[in-house]
C-alpha cells in the first residue's frame, strides 16, 4: 500500500474503533432521530406521512442527527492534539480528510439503518419505497460526508465551533436537500413508489457529491497549516 | 495607497448613476404589463447580479491569497464579500417591494432567483461569525479564504439545483417569446449595470483604502509607542 493510502487505513481504523468503544457519537443520533420522528408526529398532529411531507419530515431529521455526528467528528482531534500528529506525520494531508469523510459516511449509514426502518414502521404504509431508497440515501451521503468534514474541520478550530457547524452547514446543503427530498418525494406517494424526475435528481446529487469531495480535496491542507 | 484615484473614479459613479437614473425615469417606455412598477427592475437585478459577481470575486481574491500567501489578498476576498452582503440586503428589500407590487405578496417561494439568492445570502451571513470566531490572525485568513471558495463554487450549484426545483413564475425579462428586451429598455438596464458595478467597485476602494489608513495609524501608534483606542484590532484584515 502506498504511504497515504496506510495512513488512511490507520486514522479510519482509529475512528471506528474509537467509535465502537466509547460511543459518543452513534448513539446520539438515533436517539436524536427516533425522539424527532416523535416531535413531528405531535408537532404535525399526523399518524400516517406520504409524498411530500413524509419526504420532508425523514430528510429534516436524518440532517439534525447528522449534524450532532459532524460537530464531534473533530473534537478528539483538537483535544488530544491529533492534528499536531498529523501535520509532523509525513503523509499527505488530504488522507485525512478522506479517512474523516469515510468514517462519516459510515456513521450515517448506521444512523439510517437504524431511522429509516422506524421512520417507516411509525409512518409509512408499506415497506415498498424502501429499495429504491437507498440510492438516495447513499449518494446524499456521500454529499453530506464531504460538506461535514469541510465545515466540521473548520469550525473546530474556532471558538464557536458548535454554533458554527449548523449555522454554515446547513445553507451549504440546500441543493443536496432539494435534490434528495425531490427524490424521495414521488418514492414515498400514496399507492406505491413512483419514478417522477428519479434519475434526474440523483444526478443533481452526484453532481454535488462530486463538486464538493473535489473541493474538499483541493482545499483541506490550507486548514491544517500552521 | 489605496486612496490614489479615488476621487475621479467615485465622480464617474455619481455620474453614471445620475445617468442611469435619468434614463430609468425618463428614457425607458413603461412596461405595458406592470407599468411604473417594472422600473425597480433597472435596481433590482442589477445589484443582484453585482452581489453574486462579487461573492464569486470574493471566492477568486481567496484562491489567490491561498495561493501566495499575501494577506492582502485576504482583505480584498473580505472586502468583496462584506460589500456583496451589503447589495445583498438592498437585493431581498428591492424583491421584496417588487412581488408586493406585482404578485401581491412580500415573499413568494415557488420564484427560483429570489429563493436561491435568500440562500446564497444567508450562507455569506455565516462569514461573519465565521472569520470572528477564529483568533489567530493566519488562521483566520485562511480559514475565511476556504468559506470563501467554497461558498463561491456553491454559488452556481444552488441556483441550478432550486431553479429545477421549483416552477417558473419568474419574469423571465431577457428570454420572453416575444424576443426579450426592447431596445430602449436592455439600454437603460446595461447603463444601470454598468452604474451599480461602478458603486460596487468604488465602496470597496473605499473600505480598502479605510482599512489601510487605519493599519497605517495603528502602526505608526504602535512606533512612537502611544496607547491607542481600546481593541481597535477588533475587526479583522488590516492592509498593509
Amino acid at each position: 500500500m502506498t504511504p497515504s493510502r496506510t495512513a488512511f487505513a490507520a486514522i479510519l481504523a482509529k475512528d471506528l474503533r474509537a467509535e465502537l468503544r466509547t460511543l459518543q457519537s452513534l448513539p446520539a443520533m438515533a436517539i436524536f432521530a427516533v425522539t424527532t420522528f416523535v416531535i413531528f408526529r405531535f408537532g404535525l398532529d399526523r399518524t400516517q406521512l406520504s409524498g411530500d411531507l413524509a419526504s420532508g419530515v425523514l430528510w429534516a431529521t436524518l440532517l439534525f442527527a447528522a449534524v450532532l455526528g459532524i460537530n464531534r467528528l473533530f473534537v478528539a482531534e483538537r483535544e488530544e492534539g491529533g492534528f499536531d500528529a498529523i501535520r509532523l506525520a509525513p503523509i499527505d494531508r488530504s488522507a485525512l480528510f478522506a479517512a474523516k469523510a469515510t468514517a462519516l459516511v459510515i456513521y450515517l449509514l448506521a444512523l439510517e439503518l437504524v431511522a429509516v426502518p422506524v421512520f417507516a414502521l411509525f409512518f409509512l404504509d408499506s415497506a415498498e419505497a424502501l429499495g429504491p431508497l437507498v440510492a438516495v440515501l447513499l449518494l446524499a451521503d456521500l454529499g453530506l460526508a464531504a460538506t461535514g468534514t469541510l465545515i466540521s474541520s473548520m469550525a473546530v478550530n474556532s471558538r464557536a465551533r458548535d454554533l458554527l457547524v449548523p449555522l454554515i452547514l446547513l445553507p451549504l446543503v440546500v441543493p443536496l436537500m432539494i435534490a434528495a427530498t425531490g427524490a424521495t418525494d414521488p418514492l414515498l406517494a400514496v399507492g406505491g413508489p413512483g419514478y417522477g424526475r428519479f434519475g434526474t435528481w440523483l444526478m443533481v446529487l452526484g453532481l454535488y457529491d462530486l463538486i464538493f469531495v473535489l473541493l474538499g480535496y483541493a482545499v483541506f491542507d490550507f486548514l491544517l497549516e500552521d | 495607497m489605496y486612496g490614489k484615484g479615488l476621487r475621479p473614479l467615485s465622480i464617474a459613479t455619481v455620474a453614471m448613476l445620475a445617468v442611469s437614473l435619468s434614463l430609468v425615469f425618463f428614457y425607458a417606455p413603461l412596461d405595458a404589463d406592470q407599468g411604473f412598477i417594472q422600473k425597480i427592475f433597472y435596481i433590482h437585478v442589477p445589484l443582484a447580479m453585482v452581489a453574486l459577481v462579487g461573492f464569486v470575486v470574493g471566492g477568486v481574491f481567496a484562491i489567490l491569497h491561498l495561493r501566495s500567501g499575501d494577506r492582502k489578498w485576504d482583505a480584498y476576498s473580505y472586502v468583496a464579500i462584506h460589500m456583496s452582503v451589503i447589495f445583498g440586503v438592498a437585493v431581498l428589500i428591492t424583491g421584496a417591494i417588487w412581488a408586493k407590487a406585482s404578485w401581491g405578496h412580500w415573499w413568494v417561494w415557488d420564484e427560483p432567483t429570489l429563493v436561491s439568492f435568500l440562500i446564497v445570502f444567508l450562507l455569506y451571513a455565516t462569514y461573519y461569525p465565521f472569520r470572528y470566531a477564529i483568533e489567530d490572525r493566519d488562521q483566520q485568513a485562511r480559514y475565511a479564504s476556504v468559506f470563501a471558495i467554497t461558498a463561491g463554487a456553491f454559488v452556481p450549484l444552488n441556483f441550478m439545483a432550486v431553479r429545477m426545483a421549483e416552477s417558473l413564475v419568474h419574469p423571465r425579462t431577457f428570454a420572453t417569446s416575444n424576443g426579450g428586451l426592447p431596445g430602449e429598455m436592455m439600454f437603460t438596464f446595461l447603463c444601470s449595470l454598468a452604474a451599480i458595478a461602478l458603486l460596487w467597485v468604488t465602496l470597496v476602494k473605499f473600505e480598502l483604502a479605510a482599512k489601510s489608513a487605519s493599519g497605517q495609524v495603528k502602526r505608526l501608534r504602535r512606533a512612537l509607542d502611544a496607547p491607542g483606542p481600546a481593541n481597535s484590532s477588533r475587526i479583522a484584515p488590516e492592509v498593509s
